[in-house]
């Protein structure tokens, strides 16, 4: 960086790994809704539910790590709730998914301020959090030990997630059936596959996926739930799903460029420019990459298939 | 060959709204054989096909396949006795490789990962046995129409069907696909599996099946052995018309043209040549028909004149000025109006009220203004007297035009193109699917244009319509104009049938020769 700014470049480094935790969390479950043709929208409302729970469970049932547990299977109820309106009942997602995440904001709020009298956030609770890791072998190598050692076991997990989700759609049964329900499911059916069966599915690795990301926040990223504390983590995670053109490994990179630019947010915000206009970067983030993407797209829309020659006449 | 296979007997059908789709239709098909199944649309066929493939219910007979029942089978079931449909819009999921679409459903597996290099080797082997060659690997989305027919026909034959129905496999091929595809299936008859071959064109019937059954109107009128008959009788048994209405108008006076095309073509946007160099000249005082089995252009061809379909070639003079490219607000203004096909989707809002409906395109009009800004009073009184003098049966000009029947819908959308006096009428379908009274009064309407020197070109797939109504006659088939009858008078309807199905009247003659 020019004029004398300077960041520490490790500390940068463990930093995106640290934000990108629950993005990574969020554009998973998006990519497992999106693959099993379901819409994507309610992520926001149901993480936030789940970091409730998250904290929540912890405090009732003794423990983070049950608080974790508690905090996945809010999300696949959630998950579940969202896809019996729109599947079964045939409500509109992007309606059903607004209700959901307004829904979310409200009910949030209510619950804490019942377990705790205050309204904004659980730090009366003693929830605790979920442990750091140090990665035996490499936390000694210099500097890369510094970055990638010493993350919340979460961490760990989400980026496991990429690599089981990509074995799971690509190499399985099930896999398969539920990227084919998801984009035909006519074509599902006239072989005989149920597309109910295949699509609740995907509502639950995904609704499981968003109560990881969820509880991530107030098991991990912090020790307690705050309102709003996704604050828009769900929308990224759809941005990152679209722009990673619905593949794991091309949604990690795209989670990744949301991550630097949340991470630069937060070193920028220790100098001395406004911090709103920083805090405003992962959202400028990601209206311009979307426009980029887009407009890729639309071109290579445009392009269309090769006109077969065979149908031009002699 | 010989042994039946397959019989379907008297099969009824009768929707819940009351039209019967199926009366009494028996289909008998032997091991072994390319039986063609034939008829115009709404003839009934593909419900035919549908009931034996267990996606609609029956109400009435019996269908045996191989010496077995099947009872009311669904779907899974039929597949697995042995039946495989190759549907007309593929069920394929576009971004899965070929390999993948075609195991879909029964994957082989090692462990808990789908063996992909078993799944490879038994397409490839498929395909090498029924000479379908397709690269395994390909995404389905690459790959051109022909070849995505061959992966459909490669699921059907993994899942061991014995009986293939091919719902008008040709209707999506170009002539150089369609003569490997015709190769494919008599391959497929070497190695005993029969084949149901649903198409309109006789030409191919003639070509590769051997029995045909038609249907008309819901009933089975014959099953013949192909080589014991002949086009023209294929076309009688499909297109004899059982007369509704009938029309007395007077003899034409014909004017100057006031609607011509030359060489308009078009292509679709899976690069398909809709149009192929159309040309006709429209007069005034004259009613144009414009006959075809559907899906021939027709439908093309009175989109792209009025500007609804873009991206047509060649040139569309009205008055001397070429308005192709124009925009349809202009196009109006040149003295244009439109009967679209659809009522619901073009032709009307239907949430909206029934004097909505009828000033749209004249809502600029100063007639219907005061001081610059809409008059709902003189637009109620505009729509009151259009609703009486196309005797629209509403409740008022306030009820909404969607709870209207479907008669009289189409009168207000007939009230509204007529009365913007228009001097070229294209009337696309303008009678389908209402009832005889409205039929009969839109009809007289058309007459009194055509008897007031304006031109109509009219769009049907009623051949009693365009007999009845039209003054020349222009066919469609396969995007061209197949034929043209100046005289609408003399043509009969066996020759109107033979265009229709793409046969032409040299081919005719030696097929007579034979």
């Amino acid at each position: 960086m020019a004029s004398g700014i300077s960041i520490d470049f490790v500390s940068f480094a463990f930093a995106t790994i640290r934000v990108m935790t629950p993005l990574l969390f969020a554009s998973m479950a998006c990519l497992v809704y999106t693959k099993g043709g379901i819409d994507s929208i309610a992520t926001e409302g149901i993480m936030l539910m789940c970091a409730m729970a998250g904290a929540a469970g912890a405090w009732l049932l003794g423990g983070p790590f049950q608080g974790l547990l508690f905090g996945m299977a809010t999300g696949v109820a959630l998950s579940f709730l969202f896809g019996y309106a729109t599947l079964s009942l045939k409500a509109n997602p992007v309606l059903a998914g607004i209700a959901l995440n307004i829904l979310a904001g409200g009910l949030t709020i209510f619950v804490i301020y019942y377990l705790t009298g205050e309204k904004g956030s659980t730090q009366s609770l003693s929830s605790g959090t979920l442990p750091n890791v140090r990665v035996p072998l490499l936390a000694d190598v210099p500097v890369l030990g510094r970055i990638l050692s010493g993350h919340n076991v979460l961490t760990y997990v989400s980026l496991l997630t990429v690599a089981a989700l990509h074995f799971f759609l690509y190499k399985t049964r099930s896999g398969l059936r539920l990227r084919a329900a998801g984009e035909n499911p006519q074509a599902a059916e006239s072989v005989g596959l149920s597309v109910t069966r295949c699509k609740y599915l995907a509502l639950f690795i995904a609704g499981a996926l968003a109560g990881l990301g969820g509880a991530f926040m107030s098991l991990g990223y912090v020790s307690f739930f705050s309102k709003n504390m996704t604050a828009g983590r769900g929308f990224i995670g759809m941005a990152a799903e679209s722009m990673g053109h619905g593949v794991p490994g091309g949604v990690l990179l795209a989670t990744l460029l949301f991550s630097v630019s949340d991470a630069l947010s937060v070193q920028l915000q220790m100098m001395s420019l406004p911090p709103e206009l920083m805090q405003l970067m992962p959202y400028l983030v990601t209206i311009v990459a979307i426009a980029v993407y887009s407009r890729h797209r639309a071109r290579r829309r445009a392009a269309g298939p090769a006109a077969d020659p065979k149908e031009v006449k002699p | 060959m010989g042994r039946e296979i397959l019989n379907m007997s008297r099969i009824t059908k009768i929707y819940p709204n009351g039209v019967m789709a199926n009366k009494d239709v028996s289909l008998s098909v032997e091991e072994g054989e390319i039986h063609a199944l034939m008829g115009e649309n709404g003839a009934g066929k593909s419900t035919l096909m549908k009931i034996l493939f267990g996606i609609e219910a029956y109400d009435e007979g019996r269908i045996t396949f191989d010496g077995r029942d099947l009872v009311h089978a669904a779907s899974a079931a039929v597949i697995k006795s042995g039946i495989g449909m190759v549907h007309q819009h593929f069920m394929l999921v576009d971004s899965l490789r070929v390999y993948e679409n075609i195991i879909l459903g029964l994957e082989p597996v090692k462990g808990p990962v789908i063996n992909a290099a078993r799944a490879i080797a038994e397409t490839r082997a498929l395909g090498e046995r029924y000479n379908l060659k397709v690269d395994p690997l390909a995404r389905v989305e690459d790959i051109s129409v022909g070849l995505k027919q061959k992966v459909e026909l490669l699921k059907v034959l993994l899942r061991g069907a014995r009986l293939l129905i091919l719902d008008e496999p040709t209707a999506v091929l170009t002539p150089q696909e369609t003569e490997e595809l015709f190769g494919q299936l008599l391959l497929l008859k070497k190695n005993n599996h029969t084949i149901i071959f649903i198409s309109h064109k006789i030409r191919e019937v003639m070509k590769i099946c051997d029995r045909v059954t038609v249907l008309r109107a819901g009933r089975n009128v014959g099953a013949l052995k192909v080589a014991q008959t002949c086009p023209e009788e294929i076309s009688r048994l499909m297109v004899g018309r059982d007369v509704v209405l009938k029309l007395d108008k007077r003899p034409r006076r014909e004017g100057p043209p006031l609607l011509e095309a030359r060489g308009l073509s078009l292509t679709n946007r899976f690069g398909k040549a809709t149009l192929k160099k159309v040309d006709f000249q429209l007069r005034s005082g004259q009613i144009l028909g414009v006959a075809g089995v559907e899906g021939n252009g027709q439908n093309e061809l009175a989109e792209a004149i009025f500007g609804l379909a873009r991206g047509a070639e060649g040139q569309v003079l009205v008055k001397g000025r070429d308005i192709l490219g124009l925009s349809i607000r202009r196009i109006r203004d040149l003295g244009l109006s439109y009967i679209p096909e659809d009522r619901l989707t073009l032709g009307l809002a239907a949430a909206g009220s029934v004097w909505q409906n009828l000033i749209p395109d004249r809502a600029d009009s100063p007639a219907l203004k005061t001081w610059g800004f809409l008059s709902l009073r003189k637009i109620a009184r505009h729509a009151g007297e259009l609703i009486e003098a196309f005797n629209i049966l509403c409740r008022g000009p306030d009820q909404e035009a969607g709870l209207l029947s479907g008669g009289n819908m189409q009168k207000v959308v007939v009230a509204r193109e007529l009365s913007a006096d228009p001097d070229v009428l294209i009337a696309n379908q303008p009678t389908r699917g209402i009832d005889v009274g409205a039929n009969e009064f839109i009809w007289k309407k058309i007459v009194e244009m055509r008897d007031a020197g304006k031109a109509i070109l009219l769009v049907s797939a009623d051949l009693n319509e365009i007999l009845e109504l039209s003054d020349s006659i222009l066919v469609m088939c396969e995007g061209e104009a197949a034929a043209y009858f100046e005289d609408a008078a003399a043509v009969t309807e066996e020759e109107l049938g033979l265009r229709m199905l793409g046969y032409k009247s040299k081919e005719a003659a030696a097929h007579g020769q034979k």
